[in-house]
């Protein structure tokens, strides 16, 4: 099948009316030895016949409507309202494109700029943006902000933010030269530490990226990180979960310069690994060194509010080479998604989701400790996500809990040395006290068998 | 009638979703040291209802591929199938984590893998990333990869990127954050890449020319082969921006024109809807030879058939982003490809070829076609001969709002004073073409006979033009 509309007869008047006897005299430009190659791929089908080959590989994932669920580690299973899917499924919003037409754009552009205040509220900074790709992609832009702010080369990285966003700026940073320091994650006895952080800042830092809470779940006191990257003249870039911001004191109260986060727990699903929602909110007087989309608000002739694309010499459609990022496209449905959300849940409700997923996730943690051969390890006060330490291997442990229909937690001893033996768990509002029962006395069960 | 904030609506007090109570004992937050926690959350409280109103008028006050005709020059804004939206929510494609253990997730893996295989098939380029996220992204990770084989081929990333006057803008800001030069190269008077520019500007110090094929004009490059040896004989790599991709399904293989490597916005050429400004999808293809500086993971086939995440790639320039691409995205690219298969994406091609050929006919009449020559799937006019009669291209952009129509892209490609890039795509009826033909001869006429109504436009919507300076010089950024 296809969606192509024209008919035969269509296309004999067209190509009359543009004065030609076929397409392929409109083609005489492309190169006759390279056109119309032949194409191998699989026939095409209707929509009832893609309807079922897909619904056959999609049965063929473990999903967590099926599965109780307890991964974490950046992407997690929050419940999205159902307003949402119903409202992001009108046509007018998602098949609509960036709003370069602010008169007929303004759906999208309030939203943004909705998003953009609440981001603001959340995060308690001045200002943030439409999104960006995700929260890996929104650190590494940040660091490129801060080092271009103050014109500094090198960036330091805790060892306790997220393995993949320490990748992605290692990435964006190598080929422009800068430096990158990263703080190695010590185990000592039951407990995981980050204590070299500080010591690797210097002044010529551009900044100190850390994530709060960390990779490894728990809640940390960022004042003296702060105090020091401040005295050195450098910034501080803090990673949020939004969902712990419910209840945990913002980026800007602990001093961050520039506040990202990965918004995909705001209402956006799992969807392995994407799309997702990177956030990005800084300082009134970075402003101009911001990456992405912004929204202000403005008037008509008539004076009416409306909204518009706004600052846009800091983007690579006006300034080119010298543009602050090169990012276009975004995240715009899912920072739509998030506006939502965060509308639906209000104040009370956000602060509802995050007491439940503390309550559950220390009440996994709790039971789980009490198992022979299993411990939770400290990484100070957590949120919702914990570290256990196993009697054998993750990976094996993972594939007997998959059997009894469980996905298990994030095997640490692929991204630390040193943690084979440690998985990172996390509970959501999503998990019942029967799910993380039967997690229990599964894992009583495969620790005794090991 | 505008619609008023969210937090204009909020009234202390109101609840808009509510959860369950917990069924687990109370771990008492308040147990946490109270510097860590927060006091103060601004957020609006709004009912379910008035949520579910203030997204609708939203949305009436937008418009989209739904609404109507969307000629937007460069952004291929076609008719996104139905049946994507439903299959890519589904909790097997929507609900599964994307560290599960890869055996619980083998229907996933397939699908990416067999679109990498697809893509592959489609482009000629067989080593494929499914990881960057948008056009841009796409050509980060194109331009990160040249730029580390250069480094391991002769030593040295070399320090300059070639890139014509009409590109993209995202072009010199990707080469800037790969660290190199831009250097622009101009068009021809055919609106070709001047060949003569090219071999000035090329040396041992170009990694590479980047170049989007049809260019911005909407032009088949008239020397296309003749660049692509230029540009490796100088020892750089071709770079094609696949924005334009939809023109060369079923009609050329980027491979085949020279091209080694390139990024293609599935949110563009496979249909997969726009959302406002995202999520795309920047699929990045290349040469084999490249195939190992590819960012991982990648997604490879065992032998025993079954599909796994491959992280031994010798030269990968690493990650470009957390996880593994736009999912959802990448689902819905699938859908389209395995409905359409081979001969219907050559339908595409050769529709939206002559659909862009027919419009620019009709629209030729009343305005200048600075390039007049066969395009491929898009075209450029200029709105010269109006500006003349005091009529700017935005005012006939704002103008075509009253008649219903969304405005192709204006002012690009820079190289065309007063351009309108027109991109009708295949997927639309002659009935709208014409339609669309109409009012733009309309619009001219009324630039002769009545400019005023022109300029004032457009006076259908909920705002009129609104005012940008004065958004930019006090910016208000939120509430």
């Amino acid at each position: 099948m296809d969606f192509v509309p024209n008919t035969d007869r269509d296309r004999e008047e067209m190509l009359r009316a543009i004065g030609v006897d076929s397409v392929d005299d409109l083609l005489e430009v492309v190169p006759s030895r390279v056109r119309h190659p032949m194409l191998n791929l699989p026939k095409p089908l209707t929509e009832m016949e893609v309807l079922a080959e897909l619904r056959a590989m999609a049965e063929q994932n473990a999903d967590a409507y099926h599965y109780s669920h307890f991964l974490g580690a950046g992407a997690y299973h929050h419940y999205a309202p159902a307003a949402i899917s119903q409202l992001l499924s009108r046509g007018e919003f998602y098949t609509s494109y960036t709003p370069y037409q602010p008169e007929i754009s303004q759906g999208t552009l309030q939203t943004m700029f909705e998003f953009q205040s609440l981001i603001c509220a959340l995060t308690g900074m001045d200002v943030a943006n439409a999104s960006m790709y995700d929260g890996s992609t929104a650190l590494a832009e940040a660091a490129l902000m801060a080092i271009a702010a103050t014109k500094r080369t090198k960036v330091v990285v805790s060892g306790a933010v997220h393995p993949e966003y320490r990748a992605v700026l290692a990435t964006y940073l190598q080929s422009r030269g800068y430096q990158m320091d990263t703080s190695p994650i010590r185990r000592d006895e039951d407990r995981i530490v980050d204590d070299e952080l500080e010591s690797l800042l210097d002044e010529n830092t551009a900044c100190c990226a850390v994530q709060q809470p960390d990779f490894f779940g728990g809640i940390r006191n960022l004042e003296p990180v702060a105090r020091r990257i401040h005295d050195l003249g450098g910034l501080l870039v803090i990673s949020s979960d939004p969902t712990a911001l419910g209840i945990l004191k913002s980026p800007a109260e602990w001093g961050a310069d520039i506040a990202v986060g990965e918004g995909q727990g705001l209402g956006c699903a799992m969807a392995f690994g994407g799309p997702y929602l990177g956030l990005l909110a800084c300082r009134e007087r970075f402003v101009r060194q911001m990456p992405g989309r912004l929204v202000g608000a403005t008037v008509d002739q008539q004076g009416r509010r409306g909204f518009v694309l706004t600052l846009q010499a800091r983007e690579q459609h006006i300034r080119r080479e010298k543009a602050t990022s090169n990012i276009c496209t975004s995240e715009a449905l899912m920072a739509m998604a998030a506006t939502i959300y965060l509308a639906l849940m209000g104040p009370r409700g956000l602060r509802q989701v995050a007491t439940l997923c503390f309550d559950k996730a220390h009440y996994a943690a709790h039971q789980i400790d009490l198992l022979e051969g299993f411990r939770v390890l400290d990484a100070g006060p957590f949120f919702n996500e914990f570290v256990v330490q196993c009697p054998g291997s993750v990976a094996e442990i993972n594939r007997a809990l998959l059997q009894r229909r469980i996905v298990g937690g994030f095997d640490l001893g692929t991204a630390y040395a040193g943690m084979e033996d440690c998985m990172l768990l996390c509970a959501t509002e999503l998990n019942t006290r029967g799910q993380i029962d039967e997690l229990v006395s599964a894992l009583a069960e495969i620790g005794r068998g090991l | 009638m505008t619609e008023p904030l969210l937090s204009e609506i909020s009234r202390p007090g109101r609840i808009g979703h509510h959860l369950p109570p917990s069924d687990v004992p109370r771990a008492e937050v308040d147990r946490l040291p109270p510097d860590l926690l927060r006091d103060r959350l601004d957020l609006p409280e709004v009912p379910e209802n008035e949520v579910v109103r203030h997204f609708v008028h939203l949305s009436q006050m937008n418009y989209g591929v739904d609404t109507g005709f969307y000629p937007l020059g460069s952004c291929t804004m076609k008719y996104n199938p139905k049946m994507s939206e439903e299959i890519a929510r589904w909790p097997g494609f929507s609900a599964i984590h994307p560290y599960q253990t890869e055996t619980s997730v083998q229907g996933a893996l397939r699908l990416m893998y067999e679109l990498q295989q697809a893509l592959g098939e489609i482009t000629g380029l067989r080593a494929v990333s499914l990881q960057p996220a948008a056009g841009a992204h796409g050509e980060l990770t194109g331009i990160l990869m040249i730029r580390a084989y250069l480094e391991s081929m002769v030593g040295a990333p070399r320090g300059k990127v070639l890139i014509p006057d009409s590109a993209h803008g995202t072009n010199p800001a990707t080469a800037a954050m790969c660290g190199y030069t831009t250097v622009p190269v101009r068009s021809d008077d055919r609106g070709n890449v001047d060949l003569k520019a090219l071999k000035e500007a090329i040396d041992e110090d170009t990694a590479a020319l980047m170049l989007t094929m049809p260019n911005t004009l909407g032009l088949f490059d008239e020397h296309m082969l003749e660049i692509s040896r230029i540009v490796h004989e100088a020892g750089a790599l071709m770079y094609g921006d696949g924005a334009n991709l939809n023109a060369l399904l079923g009609v050329a293989r980027p491979a085949d024109l020279g091209f080694d490597v390139l990024h293609i916005n599935l949110h563009k050429t496979f249909a997969t809807p726009h959302g406002g400004g995202g999520p795309g999808a920047g699929v990045v293809a290349a040469q084999e030879f490249l195939a190992d500086y590819l960012p991982v993971p990648v997604v490879g086939r065992k032998d025993d058939g079954s599909y796994a995440f491959r992280y031994d790639l010798s030269r990968s320039i690493g990650r470009v982003r957390a996880f593994y691409g736009n999912f959802g995205v990448l689902v819905r690219a699938y859908v389209y490809i395995r409905a359409l298969g081979a001969e219907g994406l050559r339908k595409v091609g050769e529709n939206a070829i002559l659909n862009a050929n027919y419009l620019r006919t009709r629209l030729q009449q009343a305005y200048e076609v600075p390039y007049p020559r066969p395009c491929m799937h898009e075209f450029v006019i200029t709105g010269r001969r109006q500006k003349a009669l005091g009529v700017r291209t935005l005012d006939l952009a704002k103008r075509l709002i009253d008649f219903g129509f969304h405005p192709p892209t204006v002012y690009f490609p820079l190289i065309v004073e007063e351009a309108m890039m027109i991109e009708p795509t295949e997927t639309e009826t002659k009935e709208r073409l014409d339609a669309f033909a109409e009012a733009m001869l309309s619009i001219a006429k009324e630039a002769e006979t009545e400019p005023e109504l022109v300029k004032a436009a457009p006076t259908t919507t909920v705002v009129g033009r609104l005012d940008e300076v004065a958004a930019a010089r006090q910016p208000r950024l939120h509430w």
